[in-house]
């Protein structure tokens, strides 16, 4: 399947290059390191035998549109298409800039969760088939079903199917239904406040802050992210666990009502830090009290920047 | 030159009772990979590894390292002036740190000790610490250490070196700090002839697994001006997401930030890493800045490591192969393949 939608990528990318509907095109290219695939700008119709599309495509490519003044086609998943619709209605690209290319989506690889099954060996080559997919390494060989090592976002996500597209790569794919999308957060909302805070004290006690999680988002455009500010310095650059903390918590702030859960920020931890556990509750409260999922519509502003006279809500009178 | 042979059970408690002489550091599993943590922390020091994900550059060039502290109070005689903060240079030893790294302290020492400029925190740091190396039997896929003027066994910058004989260790010492190093380990074996040709045959079959090619022949004779206007930056930029993966994970990255944190009327001079990846490294104090485009970033990180450097020094590039930021990079920027589009340019 992953081999048919390459092909039908490389097609549709060629015609529209070839065609002048759109000035380039953003899609993946096979990455030099297994379950590694780096985004491509093209712009040339002959160069689209390099657009690629397997299940480690896990970034947000909605990221790489942010300013964007040409043409631009590009492929997007369920994910990423919420992000471009909320990119959309945050006025950061024009819909009818953008040529969108519909990818219903399976899934990506949990690299990590399969780097753990082969027990942290070094694994140099994977092939997907159906719905399992085989890695080889020197002296190994192993084939595992796809939905039991998908990311954590994707193994809860109820949006595989683009919400908005100009093309379908292929017919959508069924919805996961059931899905208990919050019992993690769940379990972390019923610690008591002291245990609440030694979780996430613990969660990015790992840190380094190469600020990776917020620079593969495509919600962190702004101009100058508060981190960069100095002039007030509102935040400390040193390893100091506050400043630390401070950052996840008003980036993650920052996200509420906006985020995906296309778990690109997850991905590109270079310490493997589960920061979705922040977005995550701020998603769940998006859900409960606005019954709000980030970029469903091109319709409707997200909750926390619009303004009602007749809220439901007391505080805000 | 000391030639011990040591079980590995032996080693590890050699090591620990190192204690009185040493501030050891050694690889411990820490989740989903390896670090280095002192010995002294408790972890199980684990020698089954390929690389550890943050290199150990930190145990010489600390993460934050506080270099003066000061009082902003008038009333006080000493006000804004600073004072050196206490450090700790007592000796330390990084032992199983591999060969790739060690030879990262050469290449970053050039930057930090030369007749020029010589910097005294991290000279002391580095005059203090002993490097025992452990060579690599299976160099990863990503390895390019025999490329840069390394390899899996390369005593360049070790004080000693050991190598994993599968249910035993051969140590060597190769200067007067690692034979000093092995004088302290208590016990082990002196090696015999079977001992020392199975370690020859490692350090001499491991190199043949890197078969991956990076040509730097070429980068030296390159026009400056030229490579830095080359058309191919716009393309092996566009993925970057200008994080700090590749520059906090490498061994060689050595740029640093100066900040002050004060906290009522107490003052610290902080230096901490930085990143040539973020765009306030360059922001000039005028609100202008030089580098604010992404492309010329990704520019910068290259051309210092693979032409400034080459230039500057006149000693190979500033990499020492060790593939950190080709398997960490968020996006799959590989530095193997910039610098054949560098080597190879015009």
């Amino acid at each position: 399947m992953m081999l048919e939608y390459t092909e039908k990528i490389r097609k549709t990318a060629k015609k529209l290059l070839e065609d002048g509907k759109v000035d380039v095109f953003i899609g993946y290219k096979k990455g030099s390191v297994a379950m590694m695939n780096e985004p491509v700008l093209i712009t040339n119709p002959d160069h689209v035998d390099l657009l690629y599309w397997d299940s480690n495509c896990g970034l947000n490519l909605c990221n790489y549109l942010t300013g964007r003044t040409d043409r631009v086609g590009i492929v997007a998943n369920g994910c990423n298409s919420r992000n471009i619709v909320t990119h959309i209605v945050e006025n950061q690209i024009k819909r009818d800039q953008l040529y969108i290319v519909g990818i219903p989506c399976k899934g990506m690889i949990d690299h990590r969760a399969v780097q753990r099954a082969v027990k942290q060996r070094e694994i140099l080559e994977i092939n997907e088939e159906g719905d399992g997919f085989t890695v080889k390494g020197m002296g190994f060989e192993e084939t595992f079903e796809k939905k039991n090592y998908l990311q954590g976002n994707c193994a809860v996500c109820t949006h595989r199917n683009p919400v908005e597209y100009d093309e379908m790569i292929a017919e959508p794919v069924e919805e996961q239904e059931g899905v208990e999308a919050y019992r993690d957060v769940e379990k972390i909302e019923e610690m008591e406040p002291g245990k609440k805070w030694g979780f996430f004290t613990r969660l990015i006690e790992r840190c380094i802050r190469c600020y990776a999680c917020r620079n593969a988002c495509p919600l962190c455009y702004c101009p100058t992210c508060f981190v960069d500010e100095s002039q007030p310095q509102w935040v400390g650059k040193s390893s100091d666990p506050t400043d630390t903390m401070t950052f996840h918590l008003l980036r993650a702030y920052h996200c509420a009502g906006r985020c995906t859960d296309c778990g690109a920020c997850e991905r590109v931890c270079p310490m493997g830090i589960s920061m979705r556990q922040f977005t995550k509750k701020l998603n769940k409260d998006s859900l409960d009290l606005f019954s709000w999922e980030a970029g469903l519509t091109l319709d409707q502003r997200p909750p926390l920047d619009v303004y009602r006279p007749d809220d439901y809500n007391d505080f805000i009178k | 030159m000391t030639e011990k042979v040591f079980t590995k059970e032996e080693w590890t408690k050699a090591l620990k009772g190192l204690s009185d002489a040493y501030r050891v550091f050694v690889p411990v599993k820490d989740g989903d990979f390896h670090v280095f943590k002192p010995l002294d922390e408790g972890k199980r020091p684990d020698f089954d590894f390929q690389n550890t994900r943050l290199s150990p550059k930190s145990t010489v060039y600390p993460r934050s390292e506080r270099m003066f502290e000061y009082t902003v109070d008038e009333n006080d005689p000493e006000a804004n002036t600073l004072t050196e903060s206490e450090k700790d240079y007592s000796p330390q030893a990084i032992v199983g740190i591999r060969p790739c790294d060690a030879h990262a302290f050469q290449i970053v020492k050039l930057n930090f000790d030369n007749p020029e400029y010589r910097d005294p925190w991290w000279v002391q740091h580095f005059e203090s610490t002993t490097l025992v190396g452990l060579g690599c039997n299976e160099p990863s896929s990503t390895c390019f250490c025999t490329q840069v003027g390394g390899g899996p066994f390369n005593e360049k910058g070790l004080d000693a070196l050991f190598y994993d004989l599968e249910e035993s260790y051969l140590v060597r010492g190769l200067t007067e700090k690692g034979e000093e190093f092995l004088k302290k380990v208590k016990g082990g074996t002196e090696a015999d002839d079977a001992e020392k040709k199975k370690a020859e045959e490692l350090a001499l079959s491991a190199p043949k697994k890197i078969d991956v090619r990076v040509p730097t022949d070429k980068l030296k004779e390159k026009v400056q001006t030229e490579l830095f206007e080359a058309p191919f930056w716009e393309d092996v930029a566009f993925a970057c997401l200008n994080c700090g993966t590749c520059t906090y994970l490498c061994p060689t990255c050595w740029c640093f930030d100066i900040q002050d944190e004060v906290l009522d009327k107490e003052g610290d001079r902080i230096r901490n890493w930085d990143s040539c990846m973020f765009p306030l490294f360059t922001l000039h104090g005028s609100g202008h800045n030089p580098r604010d485009k992404k492309v010329q970033r990704v520019r910068q990180r290259f051309m210092h490591k693979l032409k400034y450097y080459v230039d500057k020094y006149g000693d190979g590039v500033q990499c020492s192969g060790c593939g950190r930021c080709v398997r960490y990079c968020p996006v799959n920027i590989d530095i193997r393949q910039v610098c054949e589009l560098m080597n190879n340019y015009g």
